[in-house]
């Protein structure tokens, strides 16, 4: 039995993790019947489809559009574009093309068997799944040789909207000691049902996410990397209607953290949940397979809600995102679950309340490098204080092992950071995170105190949610509004008619192979 | 480089408060004391530094001292400067158009419109366009408020409806009408290339041409916001940075009263 500072009931823990397994089991149900556009159009991607069309319309979507305007789309990319393989001696990329110039009409050809489709497909399905593994490769190679930097990562982000300016910023970064660089996207791109194309140099509040700009900025990172003798690793935002397609671009590119939560999308974008958790489940396995760490969004809940009063629905919802990763094989060294330091700097002893929480999240999620977020909504213009609030985050970050720090920006509440903004912030972090050192290791939690007491009470409470939403079944949950007072119909939002029931000849030899690794 | 414990500089200035003639105060009357921050696309080096004091000579600063340099990357750095602002500005011809309200509380709004207007204001709100923030419209608007200050959800004479973030302007007007608000409220965080000005100035034209603009309280918030920007782009008021709900609900209720019982 793990040994808990604050007196955690482990079997309290487990209970509420078997709850939040049957949560998942049943999602996954439905999930496993059906396909969308999003799945589709990643399909597409992993058979090695890229490109635009005159219009600049990309080529995956394209194929599927055109799948399903003859409402066929049930049956799947791989059935039909195996199946033209066989009839033209065309590769998928080609037969995106001829699509595309509106020379090729692929749900009309004649039927080949499914054993022959699916040996056509499976020469391409390697060849993508041994790319994403070389990409790995090549990651791993460097962890063994230049090594990284201690946890808590250094998290911080670029959002100037051009690519190349964005590269500048993050070499600054990491120059300075970061050690995880997300690229900000632009305003609105979760609802784009398409992923833009090619190198970007404008954006409203970040940069477009596309496979040229991964790209970019990887072999920036690399170069960087190689010269501080530290693997800097990119984030980026796999969520929103192309969530499992950016997954893919990222698994090929080489990103290494994602942004990946169907919930957050559910409750913050208003994208339809039936969508997005069948969109998350494939873009899970990716990011599972790929090596890429996931980031849950359960610190947005507390942008809306109180800090305080909703504590245990960030823990709730680390609950079933854990076991929602589990289902889709993501490894648990690989889940950056959420949860932020929100609570009103005029909480008396808030300090002590944030610390609770975090050290409860760390015992709770033992293996996970969890995703520790900043002061964000009382942030003010005042930016001396903000560096307050930010140094007393960074405290409860390395006194409670944290892995990866979310830097707050003292400038938070007034634009994005600035080049000396995120100096200043990498600053105060590293002299905290080496003048506490050890922290952790000297301090217990004084038995029947207000941080044990507090560490119990959210766990009753989640626990308590959990149990409630596994009575309503997840979809019902949401549509009653249990996270973030946000309430979502399951046929509401974006993105559902892009939704489709898996027909007799579907099939997707990826999330076996995926599954496997 | 900085100045050392004690100030050397010159003490042989006019002590006595002008208000036609204000400067910076640092410790002194007039002493015209500023911090400023800034980096230079320049490598670390005394060239840097000579560049910053001439900058901050060509902002109008006297006796410019940096005290900090910081190398950010090969080719940036960053400064900590002060220096004596030689500028003055005349305070008493300066006029700023204000919200005309007094803020009432949660309790004395409600009162107000019950015999005022003798049934709950209809209010929509949303972050309009492509802003993804609720941070704001939820502060003004959610049951819970913030900082002490309740939203208009919790008013037993408000009827609420937040329509949260990414709200295209046509949908924000149809349930508008819809519900036949009495006032609409448009929360604008992102303000990167004057995006929120677009969007502002779209809704203005789009309710315009619905024949609506009149019928309604259209006002707007956000940090960038301020009510002379608001009046400017044809809103009736617009609530920046320290306004909360309170603020927001006195108005509306006070100018809905006003135009009822003109």
């Amino acid at each position: 039995m793990q040994r808990s500072k604050l007196g955690l009931d482990f079997e309290k823990v487990g209970h509420a993790k078997e709850v939040s397994k049957r949560i998942a089991d049943d999602v996954q149900k439905f999930v496993d019947n059906y396909s969308t556009v999003a799945v589709e159009r990643t399909l597409c991607r992993l058979l090695g489809i890229d490109g635009v069309d005159s219009n600049e319309v990309p080529l995956p979507n394209v194929v599927v559009d055109a799948i399903k305007d003859k409402g066929v789309l049930s049956e799947g990319v791989m059935f039909f574009i195996g199946n033209a393989i066989l009839e033209t001696g065309l590769n998928p990329q080609q037969i995106a093309e001829k699509m595309a110039a509106g020379e090729l009409e692929i749900t009309t050809l004649p039927i080949r068997s499914m054993e022959e489709i699916q040996n056509a497909i499976q020469p391409f399905v390697d060849e993508n799944i041994n790319k994403i593994r070389e990409r790995k490769a090549k990651r791993d190679n460097y962890l063994d040789t230049i090594g990284e930097g201690p946890k808590p990562y250094l998290y911080v982000i670029v959002a100037t909207g051009n690519i190349y300016e964005d590269v500048v910023q993050a070499e600054a970064a990491a120059r300075q000691g970061a050690d995880i660089i997300a690229v900000i996207r632009t305003t609105g791109q979760s609802l784009l049902d398409y992923v833009p194309y090619g190198a970007t140099t404008e954006g409203f509040g970040g940069t477009v996410a596309t496979q040229e700009n991964f790209r970019i900025m990887r072999t920036a990172l690399d170069k960087v990397g190689e010269e501080e003798g530290r693997y800097i690793r990119l984030c980026n935002y796999c969520s929103g209607l192309c969530m499992p397609e950016i997954a893919a671009m990222g698994a090929l590119e080489g990103l290494d953290v994602m942004l990946n939560d169907a919930l957050y999308g559910i409750l913050f974008r208003d994208i339809n949940m039936q969508r997005t958790i069948v969109d998350q489940y494939f873009s899970r396995l990716l990011n599972g397979f790929a090596g890429v760490i996931i980031n849950t969004g359960e610190d947005n809940y507390l942008t809306t809600a109180d800090a305080f009063d909703e504590a245990h629905t960030v823990l709730a919802s680390d609950f079933i995102n854990e076991q929602l990763a589990l289902v889709a094989g993501l490894p648990e060294e690989q889940m950056g679950l959420g949860h932020a330091f929100e609570m009103t700097p005029d909480l008396e002893n808030g300090f002590l309340y944030e610390l609770a929480q975090a050290q409860m999240i760390r015992e709770i999620f033992p293996k996970a490098p969890l995703k520790y977020m900043p002061p964000t909504k009382f942030m003010t213009g005042n930016i001396f204080k903000g560096n307050v609030q930010d140094a007393l985050f960074n405290q409860i970050s390395i006194w409670t092992g944290q892995g990866i720090q979310l830097l707050g920006m003292l400038t938070e509440a007034i634009h994005t950071p600035f080049m000396s903004d995120r100096y200043l912030s990498i600053e105060n972090a590293k002299y905290i995170f080496s003048n506490m050192k050890s922290i952790g290791d000297e301090m217990e939690f004084k038995e029947g105190g207000i941080i044990r007491q507090r560490a119990a009470k959210v766990l009753d409470d989640a626990t308590e949610l959990v149990e409630k939403i596994e009575k309503e079944g997840l979809f019902t949950a949401l549509e009653k509004g249990i996270f973030a007072d946000i309430k979502r119909p399951k046929d509401g939002g974006k993105g559902l008619d892009g939704v489709v029931e898996k027909g007799s000849n579907y099939f997707n030899p990826f999330i076996e192979i995926l599954h496997k690794k | 480089m900085s100045g050392g414990l004690y100030s050397t500089d010159s003490n042989d200035f006019d002590k006595t408060l002008d208000l036609t003639k204000i400067k910076p105060y640092g410790d002194t009357m007039n002493d015209g004391k500023t911090q400023v921050s800034f980096t230079l696309p320049v490598k670390k080096g005394e060239e840097a530094i000579e560049a910053a004091k001439q900058m901050m000579r060509k902002m109008g600063f006297e006796n410019p001292q940096v005290v900090m340099v910081q190398e950010l990357m090969e080719g940036f750095t960053f400064f900590n400067c002060y220096g004596n602002c030689t500028h003055t500005v005349d305070y008493t011809s300066i006029h700023v158009p204000k919200v005309e309200s007094t803020t009432m509380d949660m309790h004395e709004t409600d009162e107000f419109v019950k015999e005022n207007i003798g049934r709950p204001i209809r209010v929509v709100g949303a972050s309009t366009g492509t802003d993804a923030h609720t941070v704001g419209i939820d502060a003004i608007m959610n049951m819970k408020g913030f900082a002490g200050h309740y939203g208009l959800e919790r008013y037993e004479m408000m009827e609420a409806l937040n329509m949260g973030s990414q709200v295209p302007n046509e949908e924000f007007i149809a349930k508008a009408i819809e519900m036949e608000a009495d006032v609409l409220l448009v929360s604008q965080t992102v303000t990167q290339k004057d995006v929120h000005i677009k969007n502002l100035t779209e809704l203005v034209e789009l309710l315009e041409a619905e024949g609506l603009r009149e019928k309604v309280i259209l006002i707007c918030g956000g940090p960038r916001i301020s009510h002379e920007l608001a009046k400017e782009l044809g809103y009736d008021a617009g609530f920046g940075m320290n306004k909360y709900a309170d603020d927001v609900a006195s108005y509306a209720a006070q100018e809905l009263s006003r135009r009822l019982n003109a």
